[in-house]
């Protein structure tokens, strides 16, 4: 069995004049978890969409499980949750979960599915009746419910409150210990730090880099912290730069910069706030991407 | 929330019998129509309230007893109701809401959700014809009944369903309620329904070309007189393959 379970080659998508994909190729292990992150237009919902069989590539390939996206024989194996929409607005959560497990030949429990993601209040309410982020829970599940080796999904969090976000997590780090391989885009970081193996990131439809979350944020000798502004800040063997108040100590990788930057904050009477030793996957995403607004 | 069992969502992928996802998908589809008031409004309720007040209150004239006139024509209307008008409505927001996309993306072949489509539109015709025909029998209808009947009701579904799908599978919901409603009654006076068709003079002819009146004209000869009128037939055919045609040509998921 081959061991790739989504793999993306040269993918181009154009809409009209527009280039939303230019050439994106990344690969997804199977029983891992990658985040796919990018600022809004960047290309993420347009690599799902084909990868999932809803759009054509304009130049490329995708193959998911050894297939085209297409293939029938893809459909049992893969479950997908859009980014909006997908219930009959007239079906109340419970029958539309049932409706969906009925495709499969071994699904899963779906009055079970109901009550671990917190919706057996509502199981007797229309999908129309439910709150966004009910609908979205509900989504999930409609996803998961057919026991699918590769899960997609699309903003699986995206307006959702700490709580339905925590159960949601714990839903894909339960796919991910079970061997389901998933794909999932967000802006969150702290989504892609806590669940992704792998973290892809684009931007105007190119791969702008790809790695673990630890190798990404890797950043040996360095140490950012926020004081007061001006301050007098003189490490042996080290470079220190500040911008408003926000302080970058680069030298020798180790405890031993660390202790010489608290040592001199002590020594100065200066509480060093926010003191990283290592670049948050934000930093990196701006660091790559910009800091512009898109649109 | 509780926790996950390690294990319980380890994968087992396989696409169910298509029995099983032809039952479970044609129940959803007869729910949602039942449970949508529009929908029983449309399929139900006008068509037994016209049939009662047509038949009971004069002021249409028609000749030989007016149950037996009216019966036949609202039979027509009923299919045209849930077969056209209610499946053009229901298919246009299933692709506007993103449902039609998302079961695309699930085992369910398409041939089947069509299929489940239709089975859906003739169980609740079966609900429409007998309750039509119970009434019709209470207002003193007295058909002659012959199996030609079925070829008529089986080939009037098939045009409107090809009509329905054509306008719910390429325009936005809204649009196809606009559409499919004006549709309805435009048809509703010129079909036969309501008028008989010879109240439209030379027209007549023209007008028993459309789906509506080749239906409500051919089940009245059949149940009225007794009579297979062979056009009438023949018109519903050529709407049935043309219709189903273009819609399985044009019909856009998304």
């Amino acid at each position: 069995m081959n061991d790739t379970a989504l793999e993306v080659v040269d993918l181009v998508k154009r809409y009209d004049t527009r280039t939303a994909l230019d050439g994106l190729s990344f690969d997804v292990g199977r029983g891992t978890v990658c985040a796919l992150l990018g600022p809004n237009g960047a290309g993420k919902t347009s690599t799902v969409e084909i990868a999932e069989g809803f759009r054509t590539a304009d130049g490329g390939s995708v193959t998911v499980l050894g297939h085209r996206p297409q293939d029938p024989a893809v459909r049992p194996r893969v479950g997908v949750m859009p980014q909006s929409g997908g219930g009959y607005p007239g079906l109340k959560a419970a029958e539309l979960l049932d409706l969906f497990a009925a495709f499969h030949a071994h699904p899963l429990d779906p009055s079970d599915l109901i009550e671990r993601l917190g919706l057996g209040e509502v199981a007797g309410t229309p999908f129309r009746r439910l709150s966004g982020g009910q609908q979205q829970r509900l989504s999930l599940a409609m996803a998961v419910v057919g026991r699918p080796e590769l899960v997609f999904l699309d903003e699986p969090t995206a307006g959702l409150d700490p709580q339905a976000r925590r159960a949601t997590w714990e839903l894909i780090e339960a796919l991910r210990h079970d061997g389901v391989t998933v794909l999932l885009t967000t802006h969150l970081m702290d989504e892609a730090e806590q669940l992704a193996d792998d973290v892809v990131v684009i931007d105007h439809g190119r791969l702008v880099a790809r790695g673990t979350v630890a190798a990404l944020t890797h950043s040996d000798g360095e140490i950012r912290f926020r004081a007061a502004p001006g301050l007098a800040l003189e490490i042996a063997g080290a470079t220190v730069t500040e911008t408003e108040g926000r302080y970058l100590v680069r030298g020798l990788a180790g405890p031993a910069l660390l202790a010489a930057v608290t040592g001199w904050c002590a020594t100065h009477g200066v509480m060093p706030q926010d003191l990283q030793t290592q670049r948050s996957l934000e930093d990196v995403f701006l660091d790559l991407t910009g800091r512009d607004l898109r649109s | 929330m509780s926790t996950w069992t390690p294990g319980s969502l380890a994968p087992r992928p396989e696409a169910a019998p298509l029995g099983r996802m032809l039952r479970a998908q044609t129940r959803a589809e007869l729910t949602l129509t039942l449970r949508n008031s529009e929908q029983v409004l449309l399929t139900l309720v006008i068509p037994l309230g016209l049939l009662v007040v047509l038949t009971l209150v004069p002021f249409i004239a028609v000749t030989g007893r007016r149950a037996d006139f009216f019966v036949p024509g609202i039979l027509a209307l009923a299919i045209m109701s849930s077969a056209f008008t209610g499946q053009a409505i229901a298919t246009g927001f299933e692709r506007q809401y993103g449902v039609l996309k998302r079961l695309g993306a699930t085992p369910l072949p398409r041939w089947v959700l069509l299929l489940a489509k239709t089975l859906g539109v003739l169980a609740v015709e079966l609900l429409q014809l007998v309750l039509i025909c119970v009434v019709g029998l209470a207002l003193g209808w007295h058909p002659h009944g012959t199996p030609t009947v079925v070829a008529f009701v089986v080939l009037g579904t098939a045009a409107f369903s090809g009509l329905g799908l054509l306008l719910g599978g390429t325009l936005s919901g809204l649009t196809t309620l606009a559409a499919a409603n004006l549709v309805w009654f435009v048809l509703l006076l010129l079909g036969g329904v309501v008028f008989p068709l010879t109240e439209f003079g030379g027209a007549a002819d023209l007008l028993r070309l459309l789906p509506t009146a080749a239906l409500s004209n051919g089940l009245r000869q059949l149940l009225q007189h007794g009579v297979t009128s062979g056009r009438d037939l023949l018109a519903l055919a050529v709407w049935a393959v043309v219709a189903l045609t273009a819609a399985a040509r044009a019909f856009r998921w998304e």
